[in-house]
């Protein structure tokens, strides 16, 4: 079963719960721990796993032969990025803003122009005690992580547990880490930032077609907006994390959550328990299929 | 302002030195979590359809279903799943949440059955806040294009501070270091780094970091929560130093921030001494370190 965490806004305690859920799981079963946040990528902080291999993820650019280029400027009017521009036969390419689409050296008629690989960033392998830890890391300056989660994603065994850890917010990275998951654990804080965010989330999700609950951390009296949102929704609230000082202090230091009190190796136990019973979604697989 | 990793607090203090800033726009560029509105409560004065890129379509009547537009299509958005019509039982489709909008399809269509214009993507507000004038935005659900969003929104703020004689743009960046990020801090006079001590905000205030000094863009930084690990707080000050930035103020772990924020509140308003004063202080150092500088 593939679990996504993810969280309209950043900073909820999303890769807290991630991480959390990974440990408690790996004491019974084979998980895999994906940190598809590969901007701010921080599971490795919480989990300390140890890296044995790391590879370099790229994306296809365009490499032009200028030889065989007549200078017809067909590439140019393809390209909806403006990223090469054919001047008196010569042709410039800016990889930055390409976003690899392939149009340039499909309608060239020349053949003057190959698929060539640019790197956006490096994808590390290696295990966190008994969790197979799997990790995107965007070079800096780099534009465009979809293509980076994608190949991330594309490590996930097909068997046992898969958590990933989405990147926050509700645009094009988080769209692409929730792809064909099975199910969507969303975290929240209960504060009216964190109450409009999550809207914004489940609204996307809804978009999507993905099954989700909602976790509230930080828990407070407070809370009964988020919790009459979810009510009224018809959205299930998974669990609730106490507003603990101590589990900031932890988080502060880089430890899991688990680790403050037993109360939170349970609460995150009965936590994965409710998720893993609703099964892998009829729609994840049919997503497997048409790949 | 930006923060690398989200829920630091960022647009907390934003709030904040909107309500103590005077001459300023304020552009939030937190597409992604737009939330200064909750605390500016705007009224909207203008707004415009924002349209980030193209997007394709197929004519379920004049598809034949070749399937040569799925073959070019890299963004695996084109499935034969569409209607059927009087030459084929099935036809191709465009699912627009997956389309990148990079027209191949169209380019190569034989019967030319794909439409490709410009696409809504959201909306960009002009307004008037409680605190002087407000840029903001949202994104359709399930758009891209965030990074052209936020350059649509600072462009929009920087016309309205030209015409109507504001001084400075106070911008809500994005978390993270991706698009939405560069495009929050392209063309900026100085940043301002609102991070934590934990050692996940370290990590990311370093890359936040080093993409900043790329850009040449000159960045002080803020230590929010400071007290909740002073160890941490120390090595953060240090690793500012070492990077070349300078330390802008630390604010104090207080529960006054959140009960601000869900009263909906800036916490300048809130409170007069302790953090609140923190913040104060704060913004004057940033004022009187970018003075002649025009904008934040
Ligand atoms: S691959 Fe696509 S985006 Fe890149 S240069 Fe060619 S046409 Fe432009
Ligand atoms: S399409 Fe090919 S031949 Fe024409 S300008 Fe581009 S590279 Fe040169
Ligand atoms: S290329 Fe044109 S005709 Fe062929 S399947 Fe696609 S839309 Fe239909
Ligand atoms: S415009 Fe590009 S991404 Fe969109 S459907 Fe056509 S080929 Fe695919």
């Amino acid at each position: 079963m593939k679990i996504a965490i993810a969280s309209g806004k950043g900073g909820t305690g999303k890769t807290c719960v991630a991480t959390s859920l990974a440990f408690v799981a790996a004491a019974s079963r084979r998980v895999t721990y994906l940190d598809c946040d590969v901007e701010e990528p921080n599971g490795a902080i919480l989990l300390k796993p140890s890296f044995e291999e790391a590879r370099s993820a790229t994306v296809s650019v365009p490499r032009v032969e200028p030889a065989l280029c007549t200078g017809c400027g067909k590439c140019t009017e393809v390209c909806q990025y403006g990223a090469i521009l054919s001047l008196n036969r010569r042709v410039l390419v800016f990889p930055h803003l390409c976003h690899g689409c392939g149009g340039c050296w499909l309608v060239c008629p020349n053949r003057a122009i190959r698929e060539s690989a640019r790197e956006i960033g490096q994808i590390s392998f290696g295990w966190a005690g008994e969790i197979r830890f799997v990790q995107g890391l965007l070079n800096l300056g780099e534009a465009m992580s979809p293509p980076l989660i994608c190949q991330v994603k594309a490590a996930a065994p097909s068997a046992g547990l898969v958590i990933i850890d989405s990147p926050p917010g509700t645009t094009c990275p988080v769209i692409e880490s929730v792809r064909d998951v099975d199910y969507v654990i969303l975290v929240t804080e209960p504060t009216p930032f964190g109450l409009h965010d999550l809207k914004m989330a489940v609204d996307l999700l809804r978009v999507l077609g993905r099954r989700f609950g909602v976790v509230i951390n930080r828990a407070r009296e407070t809370e009964g907006l988020t919790s009459r949102y979810c009510e009224e929704e018809g959205i299930d609230i998974l669990a609730r994390i106490p507003d603990d000082r101590r589990v900031a202090e932890a988080y502060s230091r880089g430890e899991l959550i688990c680790g403050v009190a037993p109360a939170y190796e349970g609460l995150f136990a009965a936590l994965l328990a409710r998720v893993e019973s609703q099964g892998p979604s009829e729609r994840s697989l049919a997503g497997v299929m048409e790949r | 302002m930006i923060s690398g990793k989200g829920g630091t607090g960022k647009t907390s203090i934003t709030a904040s030195f909107a309500m103590l800033a005077r001459d300023a726009v304020v552009a939030d560029c937190d597409v992604d979590a737009p939330d200064l509105h909750l605390i500016l409560e705007p009224e909207i004065i203008r707004r415009e359809d924002f349209s980030g890129g193209k997007l394709a379509r197929i004519d379920a009547d004049r598809c034949l279903a070749c399937g040569t537009c799925s073959r070019v299509c890299r963004s695996y958005a084109i499935t034969r799943d569409g209607p059927g019509n009087e030459h084929t039982k099935s036809t191709f489709r465009v699912d627009p949440i997956a389309c990148e909008g990079c027209g191949v399809c169209t380019w190569f269509c034989p019967e030319n059955a794909i439409d490709f214009s410009p696409a809504v993507n959201g909306e960009v507000f002009i307004s008037r806040s409680r605190r002087g004038p407000l840029v903001h935005a949202k994104l359709g659900i399930g758009q891209g294009n965030s990074g052209k969003l936020v350059s649509a929104v600072r462009q929009a703020a920087r016309h309205y501070a030209e015409r109507h004689g504001f001084k400075r743009i106070i911008t809500d960046g994005s978390p993270g270091i991706g698009c939405p990020v560069i495009a929050s801090i392209t063309g900026a006079n100085a940043v301002l780094i609102v991070t934590e001590p934990t050692m996940t905000a370290i990590h990311d205030m370093e890359r936040v970091a080093g993409l900043v000094a790329r850009f040449r863009i000159p960045a002080m930084i803020c230590i929010n929560k400071w007290d909740l690990n002073v160890a941490l707080s120390e090595r953060i000050e240090d690793n500012a130093r070492r990077l070349g930035m300078s330390l802008a103020g630390k604010v104090e772990y207080d529960d006054v921030i959140t009960d601000a924020q869900i009263a909906c509140k800036a916490v300048v308003e809130f409170k007069e001494n302790g953090c609140a004063a923190q913040v104060r202080s704060l913004w004057h150092t940033l004022e009187n370190s970018l003075l002649g500088n025009g904008q934040a």
